[in-house]
């Protein structure tokens, strides 16, 4: 398996508190063809953390350590140098489908921008890749020439899927992709984002806070709490038998759909335990 | 009403609620819409009935149809034996006290402006229940059962996170002890962890107060956990109803199987099977 991402003690602070370690010693590995899911309760670092690979960290904050694309450390690329890795080698997906397109441009348009500015496609070429884009992620091709607003929730969420895999990227980020989805309507684009994962031979990283997505999608899983790495491993060792209290009392939090379990409060006696010690 | 109907609480019967939406690139043409296609619903009391469905199947216009804060165009509601429609304005006020709801978001549903002890006992103050210190008393003992403190009545809204402002949502819900209590998918913006909090508080207040909840969510394994009964909804009708365990175990309509084969979390296999 080839090596696609690798960051090293990534720490990620504001620039007015650079002693707050919002994302804290966080490494990481992806491999190509491999789903590697960061699971962790809001603000726990896990969107800061992708944010910091794309470039895209807000003004306010700063990324220090190395994140190595390809061989290459994006840390020390210029802005120009990462504009051409984002979008054509780096794929994005966010969540909000209906914020992500733009109203008043048809979407075999916006799917296209991707082709025209990192490879140069026009006219006939172009339109002919997007349409076959339009197909593999499950859309008609005469769709080309609709506006977003014509799609439903779940159209337009596999056109930004379009968008993301459009140059063929080595590595797609999918900051909770799924969740502003209906049930039915998620199993369908997780189990797209899996064909396309495999056809491709992409490393894919997939943030959620949803252990049933977890356990559908995942091959690695990493658990982060408070900035942190706690917890990383295969996916069936970190849900079946996880070693850190948090990952075991934030699993038993999970209501599963047999009903058998119980439900527990989230149990936080191991951070006291862990200070005390 | 008659006698076997007693220990139903809330009843909604062959409710129907057109929506006329502006359709057309430019909006020139209309069309109608049906929210609620003859939708029967009856809630029992001291218990919980999921309202599941994707969004767009109704599930929200039929509590707010229910609760009486939205007319709807045919149908009935029938709240302890009265029929809502045979009372007049001033009545109705009145019955409000017992009909309280929570919902979803918790970040917009607290007037920013107000103090956490003004939004939880203004309810008591426009129901004109008890005098000023017996309504202060009140609001301190239900902000302390949701797991504030005192303090936390002079503080004001953005000063708590997420799952803290969902329990005074709670207690502004509960303080004037209402019968029947519609929670519109009051988990689904929190992390899992504050989620199964929350999701425990309002089972305990539930034994403690004998509540009857209404609970409209989308998440099936929220359901699960919380429900005595489930109706399905899709596009306004009602697919299927039925205590939870048939609806889980033995699902008689194949959109109640979709629904549940998608739910994320179940061996793959088992998924393409469904």
């Amino acid at each position: 398996m080839s090596e696609i991402l690798k960051i090293q003690s990534l720490n990620v602070t504001p620039k007015s508190a650079p002693s707050r370690l919002l994302v804290n010693n966080v490494a990481l590995t992806l491999e190509a063809g491999k789903t590697t899911c960061i699971v962790g309760e809001s603000g726990s670092g896990k969107s800061l953390t992708a944010l910091s690979v794309m470039g895209l960290l807000s003004k306010q904050l700063q990324a220090s350590g190395s994140i190595s694309f390809q061989g290459q450390d994006l840390t020390r690329l210029s802005e120009q140098a990462m504009q051409k890795i984002r979008g054509a080698k780096i794929g994005m997906i966010f969540q909000e489908p209906m914020t992500s397109l733009n109203p008043v441009l048809t979407v075999g348009y916006q799917i296209g921008e991707a082709l025209a500015t990192h490879l140069g496609l026009k006219n006939a070429a172009l339109k002919a890749r997007v349409e076959a884009l339009l197909e593999q992620v499950g859309i008609p091709a005469d769709r080309y020439g609709s506006y977003p607003d014509e799609l439903s929730g779940g159209q337009r969420q596999r056109v930004i899927i379009a968008m993301a895999i459009a140059c063929e990227p080595a590595l797609l980020i999918a900051d909770e992709p799924t969740t502003a989805l209906d049930v039915t309507v998620q199993a369908q684009i997780l189990k797209l984002l899996d064909e396309l994962k495999t056809r491709m031979n992409m490393a894919m990283l997939f943030i959620t806070h949803d252990f049933g997505v977890v356990s559908d999608i995942a091959d690695d899983v990493i658990v982060m709490f408070r900035g942190e790495i706690v917890e990383a491993g295969d996916k069936n060792t970190v849900l079946t038998k996880p070693l850190h209290p948090y990952t075991q009392a934030l699993l038993a939090c999970v209501p599963d759909a047999e009903g058998k379990k119980k439900l527990k409060p989230m149990d936080y006696a191991w951070l006291n335990a862990g200070a005390a010690a | 009403m008659s006698q076997e109907n007693s220990k139903e609480v809330l009843i909604g019967r062959n409710l129907v609620k057109t929506y006329t939406q502006r359709s057309g690139r430019f909006g020139f043409g209309t069309k109608q819409v049906k929210a609620l296609d003859d939708v029967s619903v009856s809630l029992k009391a001291g218990s919980t009935l999921a309202v599941v469905g994707e969004s767009g199947s109704g599930k929200s216009t039929l509590a707010r149809c229910l609760l009486q804060l939205q007319p709807f165009d045919g149908g009935e509601v029938w709240f302890q034996g009265t029929n809502l429609a045979t009372l007049d304005k001033e009545a109705l006020r009145g019955m409000r006290r017992h009909m309280q709801m929570v919902f979803q978001d918790p970040f917009a549903s607290l007037n920013p402006r107000m103090k956490v002890g003004e939004i939880v006992g203004e309810g008591l103050l426009i129901h004109g229940l008890g005098n000023a210190a017996e309504r202060e008393e009140k609001m301190l003992r239900m902000l302390q059962r949701v797991g504030l403190t005192a303090d936390d009545a002079s503080k004001y809204p953005h000063q708590f996170s997420g799952g803290q402002r969902q329990r005074i949502g709670i207690a502004r819900a509960l303080v004037l002890e209402p019968k029947v209590v519609v929670c519109d998918e009051p988990v689904s913006a929190l992390d899992v962890s504050i989620q199964a909090q929350i999701l425990l508080l309002l089972k305990e207040l539930q034994a403690e107060m004998g509540l009857s909840y209404l609970f409209i969510t989308h998440d099936l394994r929220v359901v699960r956990h919380i429900a005595n009964e489930v109706v399905v909804m899709q596009q306004g009708k009602v697919m299927e109803s039925g205590e939870v365990e048939q609806i889980y175990t033995a699902p008689q309509q194949d959109y109640t199987r979709q629904l549940l084969s998608a739910i994320p979390g179940q061996q793959k296999a088992a998924r393409k099977a469904a």
